[in-house]
């Protein structure tokens, strides 16, 4: 059975870069992409398929493998490269997405795309989703892990809090929850629209374990996943992880204009080569 | 039995009888009322469970209502209950599904159909997780506790979703034929019952395939289609109606989708006129599902009976039964006033 690798650091920087650019590639096929939604996670996925996840992309269907719900499933943009990279389809298939008939939509199929767990895009389902897989793992007498990725606005919905209190209820262990907290919702930041905080100790209040990071820092990441207790302690894992909403490219970080845009001409090229350069430090603009 | 005799108590607690602390007052647990029908949801699915490892059962808070408890009795490792949280219980059942297992989720239907219409639509349907639906208690059989807790819009909601299969139990032997053709039937299931303790159709257990439609009754003057439970009226009005030297020829339509065409097109073909007849509201049930095959069709006179467009008055179930004409009395004056006699 295969464990979580001891991949090294530059490989995962290497591959969360290679997210970001590929969301920007693929966007440019469709016209239109989730751009700063799939960069807030871009280290995130990286560090989740590339050393944690126990999966074989020979076997999609393996019983025991970790399973990954990806609940803001508009991000799935950045998951596809990822599944082709690892082996679970052609990367030429890529090619297609979102032409009509394509297996690759904006949100995800799982009778479609190799690989995907579960389908998504409405959002608040995806951490049912995961407690249901948690808990028929639990019946099949399996211990696999089931993660679930969260975006931050979609903590409004009030099912992910009904999926929270019956994990916790449940004693689902082999639940963690990852929530991107990029901070923005679509109309402005959370915490104006509906503000979400203190995320943590709602969570802990529901019976989870509770870690929080910065969600772009890999050596934090990774120790984050690290420090999961196994699924025996019966408590549901939550790791919220402080991101950045459009991190990566300087002109979208913490922008309200690009949770779904399309780079054209040279903004395209400029941002391929700032993405290629690598992440530099994150800097707020001082308030004007 | 009727409604009548019902103990309007019994729908929270499944059963009329019980202790109580109390000197002349009854709660409603403990064991059903002797030659009351048996609510089998629970009990059959344990059955089943017994060679079949891939079935768990979920209910939102009702387990006694919906029998499920008797699941829970036998199984209670493959029992969840969600409390009173629908979406969480469909959601996660889809996620179960992805797994292998095959999760019953029963609860009242205004709850899992109508409330959880979109975690059918989107976890369900869609990924064609098998998933079973089951909706107690639907139409108005719950008589005075009002619109909130009726299902008279869930036919129309549930057929409209792709990739879903619907079908409605017509009594507790046809509950069982149903839940023993689900458990490998692809996709995800809606499957709506009545109170669960519904008058008598089927002495024993019917052998039935999903999406065909079940002649109880031969006749050439008229037609009813009925399902779930219109389809023990509309036999007892045949019978009245017989009395009367009119040939009428009951359909129980138990799949709503996919709809078996090939019966409705002999009825239209071999029989002068159609009535369909239905515990819902008259707009995208089962009579609008008939409409649509018929218009492809030679004209034959046709007749929609059910709920009218209207939210429906408080009674005791028997009570709005009459009200909107759909007992057997009720159903003979629509189809004499229908046929014009």
């Amino acid at each position: 059975m295969p464990e979580p690798s001891n991949v090294s650091l530059e490989v995962l920087k290497d591959r969360a870069k290679f997210i970001r650019t590929e969301t920007v590639r693929l966007s440019r096929i469709a016209g239109a992409g989730h751009y700063s939604s799939t960069f807030s996670c871009a280290e995130i996925l990286s560090a989740l398929y590339y050393s944690q996840l126990r999966i074989e992309p020979s076997r999609p269907d393996w019983d025991d493998r970790d399973r990954f719900v990806m609940s803001k499933g508009h991000a799935a943009i950045g998951l596809y490269p990822v599944l082709a990279d690892l082996g679970y389809f052609d990367p030429a298939e890529l090619e297609t997405y979102t032409r009509l008939g394509s297996k690759y939509g904006d949100h995800p199929d799982m009778k479609k795309v190799r690989g995907l767990d579960f389908s998504s895009g409405s959002l608040g389902h995806g951490l049912s989703v995961g407690l249901g897989i948690a808990l028929a793992g639990r019946v099949q007498k399996k211990n696999y892990r089931t993660y679930v990725l969260l975006g931050d606005g979609e903590m409004a919905e009030g099912q992910i809090w009904e999926a929270a209190m019956a994990a916790g209820h449940f004693k689902a262990g082999h639940l963690v929850a990852l929530l991107d907290r990029n901070g923005l919702c679509i109309d402005g930041h959370t915490e104006d629209i509906m503000s979400i905080e203190p995320i943590t100790d709602r969570f802990a209040s529901f019976g989870w374990g509770v870690q929080r990071c910065d969600g772009h820092d890999l050596p934090q990441v990774l120790d984050a996943f690290a420090r999961l207790p196994d699924g025996t302690t019966g408590k549901p894992q939550v790791i919220v992880f402080d991101t950045v909403k459009g991190r990566g490219v300087k002109r979208m970080e913490m922008s309200l204009d690009w949770h779904v845009g399309n780079l054209v001409g040279e903004d395209y090229d400029d941002v391929m080569a700032e993405l290629d350069a690598g992440l530099k430090p994150y800097e707020v603009e001082p308030a004007e | 039995m009727s409604t009548e005799m019902q103990n309007e108590a019994e729908i929270f607690r499944g059963t009329t009888e019980g202790s109580t602390s109390f000197k002349d007052s009854r709660s409603v647990r403990g064991t059903p009322k002797a030659g009351m029908p048996a609510f089998v949801l629970g009990e059959e699915l344990a059955q089943m469970a017994a060679t079949d490892d891939r079935i768990v059962v979920a209910t939102a808070d009702l387990a006694s209502a919906n029998r499920t408890n008797d699941f829970r009795e036998a199984y209670p490792e493959r029992f969840f209950d969600f409390g009173i949280a629908e979406k969480n219980m469909i959601t996660s059942a889809a996620g179960m599904a992805a797994c292998g297992l095959v999760p019953y989720v029963a609860t009242f239907a205004s709850f899992s159909a109508i409330l959880g219409a979109e975690q059918i639509r989107t976890d369900c349907a869609y990924p064609r997780m098998k998933v079973r639906v089951v909706g107690t208690h639907s139409g108005m059989s719950m008589g005075f506790y009002g619109t909130s807790h009726h299902a008279l819009e869930d036919l129309g909601m549930m057929r409209t979703i792709a990739d879903l299969t619907v079908v409605c139990a017509t009594d507790a032997n046809h509950l069982r034929a149903i839940l023993r053709v689900s458990a490998d039937h692809p996709g995800a299931m809606y499957i709506r019952l009545g109170r669960g303790r519904d008058p008598v159709v089927y002495d024993t257990v019917p052998d039935i395939t999903i999406g065909k439609a079940i002649r109880l009754r031969e006749g050439t003057d008229l037609t009813i289609i009925a399902t779930g439970s219109q389809v023990r009226a509309s036999l007892d009005a045949a019978e009245v109606l017989a009395g009367r030297g009119l040939s009428v020829r009951v359909v129980d339509m138990h799949t709503i989708s996919p709809l078996d065409r090939k019966e409705i097109a002999a009825a239209a073909q071999e029989t002068k006129a159609i009535l369909t007849v239905e515990e819902h509201n008259i707009t995208g049930g089962l009579g609008t599902a008939v409409a649509e095959v018929l218009v492809d069709l030679p004209r034959v006179p046709f007749l929609r009976h059910g709920v009218p467009d209207r939210f429906v008055e408080v009674g005791p179930p028997a009570a709005l039964y009459a009200h909107y004409r759909l007992d057997a009395s009720g159903l003979v004056a629509v189809a004499t006033e229908f046929l014009g006699l």
